[in-house]
């Protein structure tokens, strides 16, 4: 059940935005993806969610081609960087959003909805807040929302886009730890993009630095801070 | 630089205006213009509209209503709009759905001709279907081959309402959805959601006033088209004639009584949709303003 990325690209225009991506992530593990503005961290997120075509490479995971399956049938939960959360629903209803769209036969009683928005809230430490619209709430508290909603579906992927971008820095170790935290209770495999390079070390099993739609190294934190394989990356790694 | 300096401080001590402020004068100029305006070229011919109708007092108005051909205007108007409103709906929401949420080519080209209706007289607009339709036109002599009739008849009157409403809603919703982005879509397929699911529990809900505001309008100009219509309908009383044809007819046949009434009754509609708009205005002012930022 691990995820296997190999040699992924993808031009937008003539753009090369991806330019032949490939890491191996074993089932369960936290993968942090780190790189400089525009090295293709959102792009490869987003091919891996479903939200974007490659133009060719392959993504195994779970023993699926996994690029073949379109976005709603992967079961990959997605955190977005600007929240994009349903501005016109409650945090109940948010939360309660991919349960409730599945078919007749998969979906859970209300009953259960409610029992499932309930945990998963006091998960995510915001209890109490189903009522509230995402508008009422603090920048933190939706991206709190959002990744509830994102484990509300028990997805068998978790993809993270900056998550914590927008946000201080005493709330994002906050998040950061909640968020490792729930990764472990979940067993999820967890791709996790970021700039902040200390957020990239602290949480993750695995490493990738990108650049220029590549990976450039990967592997442990502790591996690529003490031996870094290129200039690029111990000058990345010392900026 | 002393120079522009010292201009600098000349200019200071001359104005205490601010640099947008205009002179009291201009202020009450432009705004007796604008109210003069509005009051002889609007308010006075409406209120003219009503005092017509109203001049055989309620029984004549009623009587001039209650005309079967008047009646038979209002019923077709009412069937050309519920039919071109509706399509106009579902294409509008399918245009500004390909135009906000996908990238294709020729993208700019299909909003410039969404917006050619617009730009067309409505006159040029009617004249496209007689050249289609009519019998020296290109389908005209088939489609009497096998009776179908076109112009002249209900589906031309459809067809031409359909062509002049056809941007309004699209163009209400365009800015909205582009102004919304494609997030919350994209959330909602990672959570499982199928396409149509995506379209009633995401995208709709996020833009029902806009949307019902772009029918209202829609509706307005298809009740109230006059050109396009008159050159497809053939006038045929009691039979082809919309509200604003029968208007025309009773008009040019000394019937000033009749006239003023079904315009009274045209005028009425339009405060309608003019009440129900400034009521969504004012409930809905933030979402309409974002439709409206572009
Ligand atoms: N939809 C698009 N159309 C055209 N070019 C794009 C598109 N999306 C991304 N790109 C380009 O592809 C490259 C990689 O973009 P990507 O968003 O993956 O970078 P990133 O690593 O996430 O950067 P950041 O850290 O700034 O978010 C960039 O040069 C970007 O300009
Ligand atoms: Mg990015």
């Amino acid at each position: 059940m691990s995820l296997t990325v190999d040699s992924v690209t993808k031009k937008f225009r003539r753009f090369p935005a991806l330019n032949g991506a490939s890491f191996v992530a074993p089932q369960g593990s936290f993968v942090s993806l780190l790189g400089p503005s525009g090295s293709g961290k959102t792009t490869l997120l987003r091919i891996l969610g479903g939200l974007e075509f490659a133009d060719s490479g392959s993504v195994r995971f779970a023993d699926l081609n996994w690029l073949d399956m379109p976005a709603r049938t992967r079961n990959a939960g997605f955190v977005f960087q600007q929240y994009a959360l349903f501005k016109h629903m409650t945090v109940a209803d948010n939360i309660a959003f991919g349960l409730r769209v599945r078919p007749r036969n998969k979906r859970p009683s209300n009953a259960d909805i409610q029992k499932r928005v309930t945990e998963l809230l006091a998960l995510v430490q915001l209890p109490g807040l189903e009522d509230r619209y995402p508008s009422q709430l603090s920048g933190g508290q939706r991206q709190r929302v959002a990744l509830a909603r994102a484990l509300a579906i028990e997805p068998r992927m978790l993809l993270l886009d900056e998550p914590f971008g927008a946000l201080d820095a005493k709330v994002r170790k906050e998040l950061r730890a909640d968020l490792r935290r729930i990764h472990d209770h979940a067993g999820v495999t967890t791709v996790f993009v970021t700039h902040d390079q200390e957020e990239a070390f602290a949480v993750a099993d695995l490493v990738a630095v990108m650049k220029d739609g590549r990976i450039e190294q990967y592997g442990a934190p502790a591996d690529v801070r003490r031996n870094p394989r290129t200039p690029f990356v111990s000058e990345f790694l010392s900026a | 630089m002393t120079n522009f300096s010292n201009g600098r401080s000349g200019s200071r001590r001359r104005s205490f205006l601010k640099p947008t402020e205009d002179p009291l004068w201009l202020k009450l100029l432009l705004g007796a213009v604008t109210i003069g305006f509005i009051a002889i070229l609007l308010l006075l011919p409406l209120a003219l509209v009503f005092k017509e109708a109203l001049a055989g007092g309620l029984g004549g108005f009623w009587k001039s209503i209650t005309e079967p051909d008047a009646l038979a205007s209002v019923r077709l108007s009412l069937i050309a709009a519920a039919i071109a409103v509706p399509l106009n709906t579902v294409f509008g929401i399918a245009a500004a759905w390909a135009i906000a949420k996908y990238d294709f080519r020729g993208k700019t080209f299909l909003v410039t001709l969404i917006d050619l209706p617009f730009s067309v007289s409505p006159v040029v607009a009617g004249l496209i279907y007689v050249l289609v339709f009519g019998m020296q036109g290109w389908l005209g002599p088939t489609l009497a081959d096998h009776d179908i009739h076109i112009l002249f008849a209900l589906p031309g009157i459809v067809l031409v309402t359909v062509f002049v409403t056809f941007p309004f809603v699209a163009r209400e919703l365009i800015p909205l959805m582009v102004d919304q982005g494609r997030d919350e879509e994209e959330a909602a397929a990672t959570l499982g959601a199928t396409g149509f699911q995506t379209f009633l529990r995401v995208t709709l809900p996020n833009i029902k006033w806009g949307l019902l505001y772009g029918i209202l309008l829609c509706n307005a100009r298809a009740l109230g088209e006059f050109g396009a219509v008159s050159v497809v309908s053939g006038h045929i009383r009691g039979v082809t004639n919309t509200m604003p044809l029968h208007v025309q007819l009773l008009y040019d046949n000394y019937d000033y009584a009749g006239a003023f009434t079904v315009a009274a009754l045209l005028a009425m509609l339009a405060l309608v949709t003019l009440a129900l708009k400034s009521l969504l205005e004012w409930r809905y002012a933030d979402e309409l303003a974002a439709a409206h930022r572009h």
